[in-house]
């Protein structure tokens, strides 16, 4: 079976929490984490009588999003109910917007130019969550249920059927979620459920005008997860076309441990959900001097940041790219570069010792372990020639554990670079003393062994001398 | 006199002159609901203790020389579907049987903060669905002025509570007449404020887009100051308007000499009963006599609005009646699995009318029949509205009798909804349109030769925001016949006295 007769096409939507303090439709908290039903009232937890309040600050951030992913802004848009019993749904329909989103038409742009476009941006609220004593809550002997969640803003994203590849989905879901964190939108964690997504995934034959009959995946916890469960959804597809069988319209659950996708449910008998404009709430109607407020006070997006750091300050796009992973790193390095820091190095010494003691230590971006200032001075220090590069790497650790100043560090511990040609005279002297073969073969011509001479003055300065110096001078006192 | 028989106005300037005090007037109304309340079963719950306490507490103010509120220590019953914090809230159905409250309604809270002693949780319909307070799991409601009579629906009890005299004032919620219908059979006075105008937080909502929380009073004075305390704009309920509350006790004398009063002819064509209709035609000839201008006018969509009412109240009320799925409160059933325990708990808990109604609305709503259904009913609202709106440019307010019959006799439309829903023939455009109006008894009719008289009443509708003419004209009319009217009231109170107490009946079905 050749793979490459057959076209992949994908659609995803995609949940993000927008980061408001209070949920949708009432006052309570939306923090995650905290112990369980504490963040409810009788609005969120559907009791008679109860009445939703659309959340303004909540509408403020999905018109943040809806313009971060150059979505056209409806200036009337309406909220409608979706009905359908669950225990974690407490009023048994969702407020969300069907008929009439907030926003449509954007797209993300990937790196290769192709666009990927977004259908619409609509907002709606979130269910609680089911704890099931078993698999689900068909078999579970009891199910709990915590309500902190209920109410909490979510915006669906819904692309068209663009991506054509398990790559260019992930590609997608970075680019959104580096964007939507730019625009200070929403946490978009997957790992805490900031972040979710469920795919459409169709398969046809290359030139084919219809498109293949779709499946939904959902339980994709990861981008790992998404772009293997599509690699996975490509080829059983696939197969199932090139074996002439038909390929069932249907909901299929990921085994992330087994690595594959089991179905759920068929969604012949799709369920209704009885749609309806919500009475309680009347229309969301913006006007341009809100949309225009919002669009002012929009934070710099990746892509423009990668722009200027690439045009600019004359950073490779490589590095450019690795700094916009995090609007927090951004900062830290904008800050850099404001406080007198080339930007070269500053990115050097960020993408390399700085991440990999973040790394190494699980720390995210708001908590980077060392302030601007510090590094710019360390730089400075490197710069003047008080210290090496190599000993700086020293100082750094030292400054993420204690939080000291680099200046500070390098006077308690005596770390100067010795230039001075006094002291550094001396220590060539005995190196050349106590290593009177490699000194002859210098002589005879073998250039290459003075590294191994710098090496031992070095290491005899305990790393401190100049080895520029040192160079020079051993070179001066061997042949002169 | 006793207290109660001396009407809101007068307890409360007596009671802020300190010539009574709160405690003195509710145990007055207290002990003329222990005499009555046997005999009509207006409340599913009375709260004496809670009473006496919020009594004690405006009294404590009024000694303090602060200031009670307008209210002053008037008791106020509620309808069972009106959050009351730390009381049940029942909605007259099993399925919230034991159901604490653990919040206050806006207009509870206005209500308490302006002065106001809640007596009880009166009975109505199940979650407001019917005209005659039968369909209740806790009893039906006898009419005072015929036990064998219903008081309407679906605010029955409320309405009977007031003309019983076993409390001054209470509220009711209207979402097609459930508050005027029932002020009409007993002869009290009904407000449906605009839609908007009265927040709807804590009331259990029925169909969203038409309920609305009012007062039922002895006098059109009463119902105004009731407005004027509970109106207004509330930040949890974003349908409510912006627009500030006029003071409607002090706009109630103003002329109405001028006024152009439009009776439309489509809702004449309605009227079922002569002496509903002889009495309206005298109603008629006072308010002309008053210096009003009555003309026939035509409100042409009339003949759909019962249709439309009837599928747009029952898909929202098949939406906001999801909730009660056991799951989080109220009853549950027991049962094997999650499917089984939403169909026992919700088959179990709603009575049969509060079924039909789920089911008329959820089959409105399904894919493939919403066009045909829900969005035509929308759009022809939006028809029954704009009718409205041309008759208002041509008159100030418009005129009918508020039901087409007077009261029935229990039982005798239970098992005929299509009858049963007649009843609200004259007052659901008024929700469909969402304006205000009032119905003030204006007569009577002796539907059976050998019965008592019985009540009906005028209904005065007016423009949106505009219950300040409404009442004004209200005001006026009852002024003309209150020389008549009231002892009539009085005789019936009298004669309630005597009564033999009467059986509470649940119906089967329920």
């Amino acid at each position: 079976m050749s793979e490459t007769q057959y076209e992949l096409n994908v659609g995803l939507e995609v949940h993000v929490e927008l980061a408001t303090a209070s949920k949708m439709f009432c006052r309570c908290k939306t923090k995650f984490g905290d112990p369980p039903n504490t963040n409810v009232c009788p609005v969120c937890m559907g009791l008679p009588g109860a009445l939703p309040v659309a959340n303004e600050e909540a509408v403020r951030l999905g018109v943040m999003a809806a313009l971060a992913l150059n979505c056209r802004v409806n200036l009337s848009s309406r909220f409608d109910r979706k009905n359908y019993f669950y225990p974690d749904l407490p009023k048994a329909y969702q407020i969300s917007q069907f008929e009439e989103p907030l926003a449509v038409s954007g797209y993300v742009e990937l790196a290769s130019g192709k666009r990927i476009r977004i259908r619409r941006l609509h907002l709606e609220e979130d269910a609680g969550k089911s704890m099931h004593a078993g698999d689900d809550i068909t078999t579970a002997s009891y199910s709990l249920l915590d309500y902190n969640r209920s109410g909490v803003p979510l915006a669906e994203i819904v692309s068209e059927p663009d991506i054509s590849s398990p790559e260019e989905a992930r590609e997608y879901l970075e680019k959104m979620q580096r964007t939507l964190r730019f625009a200070g939108v929403s946490d978009v964690k997957m790992e805490e459920g900031s972040m979710r997504v469920d795919c459409n995934v169709s398969v046809r034959r290359k030139g084919e005008a219809q498109m293949g009959v779709p499946v939904e995946l959902k339980n994709l916890s990861s981008f790992r997860a998404v772009t293997r469960a599509l690699a996975y959804e490509y080829d059983r597809q696939s197969r199932l076309i090139e074996q002439g069988k038909r390929i069932a319209r249907e909901t299929r659950h990921w085994d992330e441990d087994k690595g594959v996708t089991v179905s759920l449910r068929a969604k012949e008998s799709s369920q209704d959900y009885r749609y309806f404009p919500d009475p309680d709430l009347p229309r969301l109607e913006l006007d341009e001097a809100f949309i225009e407020s919002v669009q002012r006070a929009m934070p710099r997006l990746p892509n423009q940041v990668v722009d200027f750091y690439v045009n600019v300050l004359g950073l490779p796009k490589y590095d450019a790219e690795v700094l916009t992973v995090d609007p927090n790193l951004v900062k830290f390095f904008d800050r850099c570069v404001e406080l007198g820091g080339e930007p070269k190095p500053v990115s050097n010494w960020l993408m390399g010792d700085i991440m990999a003691y973040m790394n190494a230590k699980g720390l995210s971006y708001d908590t980077i372990p060392v302030t601007p200032e510090n590094l710019v001075a360390m730089l400075g220090l490197i710069k003047d020639g008080v210290i090496s590069g190599k000993i700086a790497k020293d100082v750094l650790i030292k400054m993420f554990e204690t939080g000291k100043a680099p200046g500070d560090i390098v006077k308690e511990e005596g770390l100067e670079q010795v230039s001075d040609d006094a002291s550094l005279s001396v220590i060539v002297d005995s190196v050349i003393a106590a290593n009177p073969e490699v000194v002859a073969q210098f002589k005879a011509g073998k250039d290459k062994v003075l590294g191994f001479l710098v090496g031992q003055v070095m290491k005899a300065s305990k790393g401190r001398a100049n080895p520029a110096k040192v160079n020079i001078m051993l070179r001066e006192k061997i042949l002169s | 006199m006793e207290i109660w028989e001396l009407g809101a106005k007068n307890i409360r300037e007596q009671v802020l002159r300190k010539e009574i005090s709160a405690q003195e007037v509710l145990d007055s109304f207290l002990a003329r609901t222990a005499e009555v309340e046997p005999k009509i079963h207006a409340y599913i719950e009375l709260i004496e203790p809670q009473a006496r306490l919020d009594a004690a507490r405006v009294d404590a103010l009024i000694m303090r020389g602060e200031d009670p509120g307008p209210l002053a220590g008037l008791p106020v019953a509620l309808k069972d579907n009106l959050n009351l914090k730390g009381v049940q809230c029942t909605c007259a159905s099993r399925i919230l049987e034991g159901y604490i409250s653990p919040y206050d309604a806006t207009a509870v809270k206005k209500l308490r903060k302006a002065g106001a002693v809640f007596t009880g949780k009166t009975n109505c319909d199940e979650f407001a669905m019917g005209s005659s307070t039968e369909n209740s799991a806790f009893g039906v409601t006898r009419n005072p002025w015929d036990l064998q009579r219903v008081p309407g629906g679906s605010s029955g009890g409320s309405a009977a509570a007031v003309a019983a005299g076993m409390a001054p004032l209470s509220l009711g919620s209207d979402t097609g007449g459930s508050i005027r219908q029932p002020a009409s059979f007993t002869g009290v006075c009904g407000l449906k404020p605009t839609y908007g105008r009265v927040s709807r937080y804590g009331l259990v909502a029925f169909g969203s887009s038409l309920d609305q929380i009012g007062p039922f009073g002895n006098s059109v004075w009463d119902c105004a100051l009731a407005l004027e305390a509970i109106a207004g704009e509330d930040p949890r309920d974003g349908t409510t308007s912006k627009r500030p509350v006029p003071r409607y006790t002090e706009g109630l004398k103003r002329p109405v000499k001028g006024l152009v009063a439009g009776v439309p002819r489509e809702m004449m064509e309605l009227v079922t009963d002569p002496g509903v209709r002889r009495e309206f035609e005298r109603a008629l000839k006072i308010i002309s006599d008053l210096g009003v201008t009555v003309v026939e006018t035509s409100l042409p969509t009339t003949e759909y609005c019962l249709d439309v009412y009837y599928i747009i109240a029952p898909s929202e009320a098949s939406s906001n009646l999801a909730r009660f799925d056991g799951v989080r409160y109220g009853r549950r059933a027991k049962a094997r699995d999650l499917d089984e325990m939403y169909y026992e708990t919700r088959g179990q808990g709603f009575g049969i009318e509060v079924q039909r109604r789920i089911m008329l609305g959820t089959f409105a709503l399904s894919a493939g029949y919403y066009d045909a259904y829900y969005l035509r009913a929308a759009r022809i609202r939006t028809l029954v509205r704009r009718d409205f709106d041309k008759a208002f440019a041509a008159h100030d307010v418009l005129l009918s009798p508020t039901a087409p019959m007077v009261a029935f006799k229990i039982g005798e439309r239970v098992d005929d909804p299509l009858a049963m829903y007649a009843a609200d023939v004259l007052t659901v455009p008024v929700n469909l349109a969402g304006i205000p109006a009032l119905s003030v008894p204006c007569g009577f009719s002796r539907p059976d030769e050998s019965g008592p008289e019985l009540p009906c009443g005028l209904q005065i509708m007016g423009k949106p925001y505009d219950e300040e003419t409404v009442l004004a004209l209200g005001y006026a009319f009852e002024e003309a016949c209150s020389d008549w009217f009231v002892p009539k009231t009085a005789a019936m109170r009298k004669s309630l006295s005597s009564q033999e107490e009467c059986e509470v009946v649940v119906r089967d079905t329920i």
